[in-house]
């Protein structure tokens, strides 16, 4: 799991009140009969950004981009793109240009007429076409290619394909529907960074709309979390990761365990929870906007529980269960421990040394964590 | 499969085969034959080529086909325009009010009995050149006219069906790269559809070549077609000429068809591609 953004822009614009977004979506909603696809969305994106779109299946994150693209009309709300309204401006006219989840590349045309079908409708030379074509296909490694027809490609060949065309034309704005969704994950990682390095060489601004949060988390300056047409938590990739906003949010990114509690103690430096689900207190080194005794969630990754055998100090922020299940994936380990509310807990314990302090299964074990770890929502 | 289904099979296949074939297969055999009667099969002179030359040399007949193929060839590339336009406007615009309507109005001509549709045909071309003064007489415009009237709703039919299962993000990919939508149409939509625009053309085009219903109503003097020449020939008694006819158009077709399919079997692939 990597928790700091890849993406180019070193300065934090989105905390400059001043700053201009290059893109903006202002209250946008896209109702298809009854159904709101997109909920009252609002985003601001800067210049150079890669801003990640991440979400479940069927939360709208398409039918966001779409608007952008110039495909749907917002049932309400409008998008502004370098400070222009886009409202009634055809895709044709935009200054964007997208990659589609279904690549659609066209058919009946090779390799090389694929991508160059943008920068003829731009009436350029015949001799610079050629040239940015082939540059363009170099630089997604299908250069020799050049000649097939999509259906004698593979996926992750096709997807290329549909990232180069959507290059070709230097947009300043690129649209990104799963680019990397079909490649295998040596590929995927590859383009990765090789987007982010393209990023940076032609100062496009991103919009990549993903299911996969690691890829989120790898390629964004930040990320725009969707749910149910809404944009739950927009934030940089550790904010989203180190302080959710709530419980969907923890849990989608990552993975994380989730003790849902009362509080009983509310300071301004701390607050303490009783937690059933846990069987035990959990004592938390900030404080939180919540009413008293109200019904609250924390949530504590995996990689930030202590797993010993022997019992640690204190009462807070422990608790004891038995070793369920062990997933041993190279890297690191995950242990399953189900505690006596029959709650089960995921922990995840880096395989540093060779010798580790053998735990196994059904061995009694305790489990404890910082008290700067949990994060208190609630919601 | 067992062994005895597989034979059962291959007799039934074998019946409709034959049932289909074997009429046309005498056809042919007897467009060879010497004698003057189509039902007397005369070993003496026969197979000879004497009627395939007779054939050549009838006017009457001649100048039927001459008709037919232009009559068909108009009203194929009319059909296609028109019933293209309609049946893209039909799968494309779907919050267009009445679609159901619309969609119902193309499928009637359809299911129309041709003595219905030829006999208002006429009545309208008579209402308009007492009107208007044209169509000055019925003839060969007034029969295209008329031909088109069914053929366009069979290719609205087969183009509609066709962009029903076609991937309208290459449409918009399209519209993203900068080419406005009369371009996007001619560029990309039109060249994947194309083997339905085809079909479309060749169907229209076999629809106008052998129908006799409403040409008959629509036609004037001196613009027979060949099916109506040869619908007033065999009332006379079948000739040996008619076979002859019969042979050449069967063995065109089959050409084409032949043609069409190979050249269509390569054209699946891109399409398989393309869903
Ligand atoms: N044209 C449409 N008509 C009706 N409903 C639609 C239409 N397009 C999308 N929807 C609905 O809107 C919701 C959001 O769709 P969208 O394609 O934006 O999802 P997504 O987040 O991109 O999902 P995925 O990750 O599966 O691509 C879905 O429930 C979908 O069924
Ligand atoms: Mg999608």
């Amino acid at each position: 799991m990597t928790t700091s953004g890849g993406a180019a822009v070193k300065s934090a614009p989105w905390k400059d009140p001043s700053a201009r977004p290059y893109v903006q979506v202002d209250r946008v909603t896209k109702a298809f009969g009854d159904f709101k696809a997109v909920d009252d969305v609002s985003l601001k994106i800067y210049k150079g950004e890669i801003f990640c779109l991440l979400g479940a299946s069927g939360c709208g994150k398409t039918t966001l981009l779409r608007m952008l693209g110039g495909f749907e009309t917002p049932t309400s709300g409008k998008i502004f793109i370098d400070g222009e309204d886009m409202t009634g401006v055809p895709p044709y006219e935009r200054p964007v240009n997208m990659m589609f989840q279904s690549y659609a590349l066209f058919p009946h045309m090779n390799v090389e007429e694929n991508v160059a079908f943008g920068l003829k409708q731009d009436r350029i030379p015949k001799a610079e076409i050629k040239e940015r074509v082939a540059t363009m296909l170099d630089l997604v490694k299908l250069g020799d290619f050049a000649k097939r027809k999509p259906h004698q490609l593979s996926g992750g060949q096709r997807q290329r394909v549909a990232l180069a065309r959507s290059l070709v034309k230097r947009p300043k704005l690129l649209l990104l529907d799963e680019p990397l969704g079909a490649l295998d994950k040596k590929l995927r990682e590859h383009t990765q960074f090789e987007l982010i390095s393209l990023q940076d060489k032609l100062g496009v601004t991103f919009v990549v709309v993903t299911h996969d949060q690691e890829e989120a988390m790898t390629l964004a300056s930040r990320i725009g979390v969707m749910n149910h047409g809404e944009i739950v938590q927009a934030g940089t990739p550790s904010e989203i990761y180190e302080f959710p906003s709530s419980k969907f949010v923890a849990d989608f990114v990552g993975s994380v365990n989730m003790f849902e509690g009362k509080l009983i103690e509310d300071e301004p430096e701390h607050v303490r929870i009783a937690s059933d689900d846990m069987g035990g207190t959990i004592y938390v080194s900030h404080g939180i906007s919540a009413p008293p005794e109200a019904i609250v969630w924390a949530a504590v990754r995996p990689e930030k529980i202590f797993m010993s055998t022997a019992q640690p100090a204190g009462t807070d922020n422990v608790v004891r269960g038995a070793v369920q299940d062990i997933a041993y994936l190279g890297d690191l380990s995950i242990y399953l421990v189900k505690l006596p509310t029959g709650k089960v807990v995921r922990v995840t314990q880096p395989n540093t040394s060779r010798h580790a302090e053998a735990i196994t299964w059904d061995q009694q074990v305790y489990l404890s964590w910082d008290a700067t770890s949990p994060v208190v929502v609630t919601r | 499969m067992n062994y005895k289904s597989s034979y059962f099979i291959i007799t039934c296949l074998a019946f409709g085969f034959a049932f289909l074939y074997i009429p046309i297969l005498s056809m042919v055999v007897f467009s060879f034959n010497a004698s003057k009667l189509v039902t007397v099969w005369d070993s003496a002179h026969s197979p000879t080529l004497k009627w395939y030359y007779a054939l050549l040399g009838n006017d009457e007949i001649l100048d039927a086909a001459w008709i037919s193929l232009k009559v068909a060839v108009i009203n194929a590339s009319g059909s296609v325009i028109l019933g293209t336009l309609a049946g893209f406007g039909l799968a494309r615009f779907s919050q267009f009010r009445g679609r159901f309507t619309l969609n119902a109005m193309t499928t009637a001509p359809l299911v129309m009995p041709e003595v219905i549709t030829g006999l208002s045909l006429l009545l309208l071309f008579v209402a308009l050149e007492q009107l208007i003064g044209w169509p000055a007489g019925r003839g060969i415009t007034t029969m295209t006219i008329g031909h088109m009237t069914f053929s366009m709703a069979y290719v609205t039919v087969i183009v509609n069906s066709r962009l029903a299962t076609f991937d309208t993000a290459l449409e918009e990919a399209a519209m993203d790269l900068g080419a406005r939508p009369l371009k996007v149409f001619f560029v990309i939509t039109m060249p994947i559809i194309f083997p339905a625009i085809l079909s479309g053309w060749l169907l229209a085009f076999t629809l106008s070549w052998d129908d006799l219903v409403i040409s008959s109503f629509t036609s004037g003097p001196g613009s027979s077609t060949l099916p109506m020449v040869v619908f007033s020939k065999v009332r006379l008694g079948v000739s040996p000429e008619i076979n002859v006819l019969a042979t050449i158009t069967i063995t065109v077709v089959t050409l084409m068809i032949v043609g069409v399919s190979l050249w269509m079997a390569r054209r699946a692939k891109l399409d398989k591609a393309a869903d």
